[in-house]
């Protein structure tokens, strides 16, 4: 028995493996203590080996992770889990996002990572289905119906938002925002996964991969297939997870 | 007992409050992250103490011998302004860099702030008061190496005179004719502000007592390609930062001092982390003191930081000068090869650059290199694209981090910095 915990900047993940079969696995807002959230997940389960990553991994360090590990090989080693042919990692959590290179063997070999902004990350999304008026999986939703994209400049939160501001006061439509938004968050992931060398297959984790606006944005840019499990947003948990037990062998 | 330095920094104009505040961080940040480090060299007991009273003894002791001998103390803000031809003409060079966030909000009371923060820093310390290295010099020396620098010196030299050199960008024949006359006018610019005269002699002797400075720091990094390193990067980086604040004499011989103690930690295997330690290698620009903060993240993740190919490293000591001319000019032209063999980004082309780092890579054990950019320093941003394309084709990984003073970014540092060195492990 393991645990493998993700302490992300949004939400914690924590998965539990029993013989080497996901068992169980949750996702919960991290609030205000993203640590005593991360406990309280933890005492759910037998007490077993555990590996934390995410940002605020280091919290766990000696108190209830035996090891800590970063997001970075976190998700590439449960990509590859839920993968095997998975060769390229595009991680988009809520505070960063990632663009990661892995060989034949699975071991990465380069990793990109966003500046310190909230530029391309989920953050970024949050805020601008906010000020545009939306529930997130409405705004997720926006790139199946909407086909005309206004073109938004901004990648930076603050300054995107006055831009959204500005559209709305000149009367334009609220899902040609909504799609310029996301084009504009795709070009930014698109080129840092770019920069690393885009090697089929793709594989997209975290939470913002459960956007499908995304998904089929960047599977255009990428001209390539983009594979989505199931959970994306415990990717990083079940590869800490698939790491605890690789320390038990 | 310290000696209480007031009096002293309230003769030179100093805004006591504030230096008093931020001398108060750094007595809570040093301990914090250089005296809880595990098995450090006894040497580095004097430049602790030396970075104590960073405000204190090193500007007592200018002011003393400007006293006694009338030298001029003379603020440098480059490693190609020849330190020589100033101790020739019985001044004391002194480096003015800033490597602190401190001062931001003074430097952006007049300057933009979307430009380097090792100018926006000391920018800051001399608009703000807040700098006695600044206020007890009596000009300053800028030169032309980057567009920032270049534009910041006309607005120093309404604040304090400063001269600048222009530095060739090429180093082509052209290129060097105009460096050599440089050199020679700033002589005379020395000559009259000293009201002394140059002599063969004199040259030679400042020539020797750079490159003794220069050799003893050779020896400290030729002691990290050790493996287990010796001393940890923190603590080499310190010295390399202190060579441009203490007296240069007494700075050799505690530089060699503790090369000594290095040396034979070496003969006897001793280092300051295990031998399977990621060993990391720093390129890019300067980190200026109290500016620790990639080698502080490096170490406290586990890695070990082996040298760095910046101006607070190996560019700072690598090429010695001619000592043999046995006339002004053949001294000047000695001088003149000598800044046109260090490898700085302002250059074009650079390419030899890329050779020494993979060279010293390679010599130092090194896995991999931490490409280390200040934010907007375009040189060494845009040389990247040339360093990280060779590095690649050597087999030698490369991280790239980009980042200024503040503390903002630490966590993504971090997270990158564990990341490459679980890439390369």
């Amino acid at each position: 028995m393991v645990v493998g915990i993700d302490l992300g900047s949004r939400t914690v993940k924590a998965v539990f493996l029993r013989n080497g079969v996901i068992e169980d696995a949750q996702v919960v807002l991290g609030g205000s203590d993203p640590y005593e959230t991360a406990v309280s997940l933890l005492k759910r389960y037998p007490r077993c080996p555990v590996i934390a990553t995410g940002y605020g991994r280091h919290a766990l360090k000696e108190t209830w992770a035996e090891k800590v590990i970063t997001e970075i090989k976190a998700h590439a080693i449960g990509a590859r889990y839920l993968f095997p042919s998975c060769r390229t990692v595009i991680d988009v959590g809520g505070q960063d996002s990632k663009a990661i290179a892995l060989d034949a063997n699975g071991n990465f070999t380069n990793f990109q990572m966003n500046d310190k902004c909230a530029a391309g990350t989920g953050k970024f999304l949050e805020i601008m289905a906010q000020s545009l008026g939306y529930d997130i999986d409405e705004f997720a939703r926006v790139g199946l119906r909407e086909t005309r994209a206004v073109p938004i400049n901004s990648m930076c939160t603050v300054f995107a938002e006055s831009e959204v501001i500005s559209l709305i006061s000149k009367r334009v439509k609220k899902a040609e925002i909504a799609l310029g938004l996301h084009e504009a968050m795709v070009t930014r992931v698109a080129s840092m996964a770019n920069r690393v060398g885009v090697v089929k297959d793709v594989v997209f984790s975290g939470g913002v991969a459960r956007n499908p606006t995304m998904v089929s944005l960047l599977e255009k840019k990428l001209k390539t297939e983009v594979k989505v499990a199931a959970a994306p947003d415990i990717t990083g948990a079940l590869g800490a997870a698939l790491a605890a037990e690789g320390m038990l062998n | 007992m310290a000696v209480d330095r007031h009096p002293l920094w309230k003769s030179l104009g100093i805004d006591l409050e504030r230096n008093d505040e931020f001398l108060g961080m750094l007595g809570v940040v040093y301990p914090e992250v250089y005296l809880s480090q595990p098995n450090r060299p006894k040497g580095m007991a004097y430049f602790d103490e030396v970075t104590f009273d960073i405000h204190g003894a090193p500007i007592q002791e200018m002011l003393d011998e400007k006293e006694r001998t009338g030298a001029q103390i003379v603020g440098t803000f480059c490693i190609y302004v020849p330190d020589e031809i100033i101790l020739a003409l019985g001044g004391i060079p002194v480096g003015l860099c800033g490597g602190s966030a401190y001062s931001f909000p003074d430097a952006d009371t007049m300057m933009p702030r979307n430009i380097c923060p090792l100018i926006r820093s000391y920018v800051g310390f001399k608009v703000g008061k807040l700098s006695p290295f600044f206020e007890c010099c009596d000009f300053l020396v800028g030169e032309t190496t980057c567009d920032a620098k270049k534009k910041t010196w006309e607005i120093l030299d309404d604040l304090q005179p400063t001269y600048v050199m222009e530095l060739p960008q090429r180093k082509d024949e052209i290129d060097r004719g105009l460096w050599r006359e440089e050199i020679a006018r700033f002589i005379e610019k020395m000559e009259e502000a000293s009201g002394k005269k140059i002599t063969v002699d004199a040259l030679k002797d400042g020539i020797r007592r750079v490159n003794a400075k220069r050799r003893a720091l050779k020896r400290l990094y030729e002691a990290r390609k050790a493996v287990p390193a010796p001393i940890s990067g923190k603590d080499a980086l310190l010295v390399s930062q202190l060579a441009f604040y203490d007296q240069i004499d007494r700075f050799t011989e505690k530089v060699n001092a503790l090369s000594d103690e290095l040396e034979a930690r070496v003969r006897d295997g001793v280092g300051v982390v295990a031998k399977d330690a990621p060993r990391l290698f720093i390129s890019g620009t300067p980190q200026v003191i109290p500016n620790w903060k990639i080698h502080h993240v490096v170490e406290s993740s586990g890695g070990i930081v082996v040298g760095e190919e910046t101006c607070t490293g190996i560019r700072y000591f690598n090429d010695l000068v001619d000592e043999s001319p046995d006339t002004v000019d053949g001294l000047i032209d000695a001088l003149a090869s000598r800044s046109l063999s260090i490898n700085c980004s302002c250059f074009t082309p650079n390419d030899d650059r890329i050779q020494q780092v993979i060279e010293w890579v390679k010599a130092s054990r090194a896995d991999g290199v931490i490409y280390y950019v200040l934010q907007f320093c375009h040189a060494y941003n845009v040389e990247y694209v040339k360093m990280e394309r060779a590095l690649r084709e050597a087999g030698i990984p490369v991280l790239k981090i980009e980042s200024d003073y503040g503390d903002e970014d630490v966590g993504q540092i971090k997270t990158r910095i564990e990341a490459f060195m679980e890439q390369i492990a």
